[in-house]
């Protein structure tokens, strides 16, 4: 679950400023964000994974108050319960596919690779039908299979929650769809929320919430 | 190890852009080993050499050039001595001379022509075959001989000095009668040779038809006269020199004093300036070139330093540069939760994989130049 209460943030540069007086979304939820550019939707994200700390207010994920946490207890706390997805996919183009879904075990700290890892990584992999590429690099996959690479680095890793940046942004209306099947039925089975930017209002009725951010933010 | 494993992931895929800097640090890491490597081992080898040989006889003028085309059979040479020089220091019954004419190559090797005394002065141990006996035979230093696959019974041939010159030095096929172990000293270039036998390539001596032949069809001495250009068996008797004997040219006459007082000697008979001779001790010349040449290296290596300096800067921007363009992929770690700490790892990892495979190659850039550093400097020395 996620609670965001009275929350004030200001980059330190200022220019920019959100305040969200109350956002709630249930866990297992799929949830859409939508909003012109500039409002925010991205910076929410950010505030959601810990990547940013709010002045004032509470964010608070699965139970846990992101803001009284240190850097490092974040950081911890990211790796294990929050998987991302992003609109260029964000693979890393000297690793073959198989270790851009364990990537996260190689860098976060916490994370043990092991065995099973390995083996909840093939699963998810044939789970999203990519499984006889995996020994391909990014540059050797089309954007679709490099978009289920970056679906099953999110998910291997078990988390509670799924921050989806425009992550169909980048693909054919076909494979937005399909995407977006395999990443409901993924979370679906790990009891993973989501909580999904996008601009792409076709796709909003298969969300089970839509929050318009227009509407949502208080500017200062 | 994960950033050891990503690192070495990265540079692996990136392959041609960390061979580029490997190469680079290693040549930076390298130059200098190498440089101090010849350095010690150029001072070792001159002086050994100018060690073993007490005093050298030449033509008065550089010390230096007289030393270094007598012990290292160098390109540059004094003006050449006569045999008269030679057999006045043996007739003063203070030394041993021994000969040397050093004016002709062969197959890019120096011909050395000399006594059998230089094979005993020098310790010189015959691998296969034996010494040579007779006029036309040589006896090859072992990296001749391997360099030119020659052995025992093949022949080779002097250089022609001036191919335009019809009555100058013409090419002598001489015979190979041995090879010399080898000794890591300007003597495994050489090919050792009588002097008498330099003397035949020089034109002083040859051998030819007799002119005066016997029966109907006598042998004129006209441009169909047959010179021999191969000394054999059946033609050595024909061989002949022509003008006095103390007159026959040499490059210089080592020394070997039979005591310390026919040394003393011997050496105050040629301090007049007005001797057109010159009798120097090796060792002094050689000791005041490699003061020299240290005084060089010394501002070569300040030289190479203040290159190397900035090939290092150039290598360390590339890295900078490089990890500027992984921005995203930093980022995209950051956001999954790899902290400070763990992206120092992956640049530490990085530069420790590249600085670790310069430090392998410039170790074996070493090992090789070592292993031939004696080939190398003997080729150095006699340039």
């Amino acid at each position: 679950m996620i609670d965001i209460a009275d929350l004030d943030f200001a980059y330190p540069r200022g220019g920019f400023r959100l305040d969200v007086p109350r956002l709630t979304i249930e866990r297992g939820a799929r949830v859409a964000v939508v909003g012109s550019s500039g409002t925010g939707k991205t910076t929410l994200l950010n505030l959601v994974a810990g990547l940013q700390v709010a002045a004032r207010g509470h964010v608070t994920v699965d139970g846990q108050n992101l803001s009284a946490l240190s850097d490092t207890q974040r950081r911890a706390f990211r790796a294990r319960r929050i998987g991302f997805i992003f609109q260029n996919f964000a693979l890393m183009d000297y690793l073959n596919a198989r270790e851009n879904v364990l990537y996260p075990y190689r860098i976060a700290p916490g994370l043990v690779l092991d065995d099973a890892v390995r083996a909840r990584a093939e699963a998810l992999a044939t789970a999203c039908g990519i499984e006889d590429r995996l020994d391909r690099h990014p540059g050797a996959l089309s954007q679709g299979e490099q978009q289920r690479v970056a679906i099953c680095r999110a998910l291997v890793t078990r988390p509670g929650l799924i921050l989806a940046d425009e992550a169909t942004g980048n693909l054919d209306p076909h494979t937005k769809t399909l995407i977006l099947d395999l990443l409901f039925e993924r979370a679906a089975e790990a009891g993973a929320t989501i909580l999904a930017v996008t601009h792409d209002h076709a796709l909003l009725p298969r969300f089970d919430r839509v929050i318009d951010f227009s509407e949502l933010r208080r500017a200062a | 190890m994960n950033a050891a494993f990503l690192a070495f992931a990265h540079l692996r895929w990136h392959w041609a852009r960390s061979v580029v800097m490997v190469l680079v640090a290693a040549v930076i890491l390298a130059v200098p080993l190498v440089s101090q490597t010849l350095l010690r081992g150029s001072e070792q080898s001159l002086t050994a050499r100018a060690d073993a040989t007490p005093l050298v006889l030449g033509a008065r003028g550089s010390q230096i050039d007289l030393v270094m085309g007598a012990l290292y059979f160098g390109e540059d040479r004094a003006q050449p001595v006569t045999m008269k020089a030679a057999e006045a220091v043996w007739e003063s019954d203070l030394a041993l001379p021994i000969p040397l004419n050093t004016m002709f190559t062969a197959s890019g090797a120096r011909i050395v022509g000399t006594t059998l005394d230089y094979f005993s002065f020098r310790g010189l141990e015959i691998a296969q075959g034996r010494r040579f006996a007779v006029l036309g035979e040589a006896v090859l230093g072992a990296s001749v001989a391997r360099r030119l696959n020659l052995s025992p019974g093949d022949t080779i041939v002097s250089a022609p000095e001036n191919l335009f010159d019809l009555d100058g030095v013409y090419p002598l096929e001489m015979t190979v009668t041995g090879v010399l172990a080898p000794t890591g000293t300007p003597d495994d270039e050489a090919v050792l040779t009588d002097v008498k036998t330099t003397w035949v390539i020089a034109g002083i001596g040859h051998g030819h038809q007799d002119v005066v032949a016997e029966g109907d069809d006598p042998v004129t001495a006209s441009a169909a006269l047959e010179q021999y250009n191969r000394i054999t068996p059946d033609n050595i008797d024909s061989f002949h020199f022509h003008g006095a004997p103390e007159d026959y040219p040499l490059t210089a006459v080592l020394i070997e004093p039979y005591d310390t007082r026919s040394e003393t000697i011997l050496r105050g008979r040629y301090l007049e300036p007005e001797n057109p001779l010159q009798l120097v001790v090796p060792s002094d010349v050689v000791d005041r070139l490699v003061e020299r040449i240290f005084r060089i290296a010394a501002l070569l290596d300040a030289v190479a330093g203040l290159v190397g300096l900035a090939a290092a800067a150039a290598v360390a921007l590339a890295l900078f540069l490089a990890w500027r363009l992984r921005a995203p992929e930093l980022d995209t770690a950051r956001r999954i939760g790899a902290g400070r700490g763990m992206i120092l790892r992956l640049a530490g990892a990085e530069i420790a994989i590249l600085l670790g495979a310069a430090l392998l190659m410039a170790q074996g850039i070493v090992i090789v130049v070592q292993s031939r550093s004696n080939t190398l400097l003997t080729w150095l020395i006699a340039q």
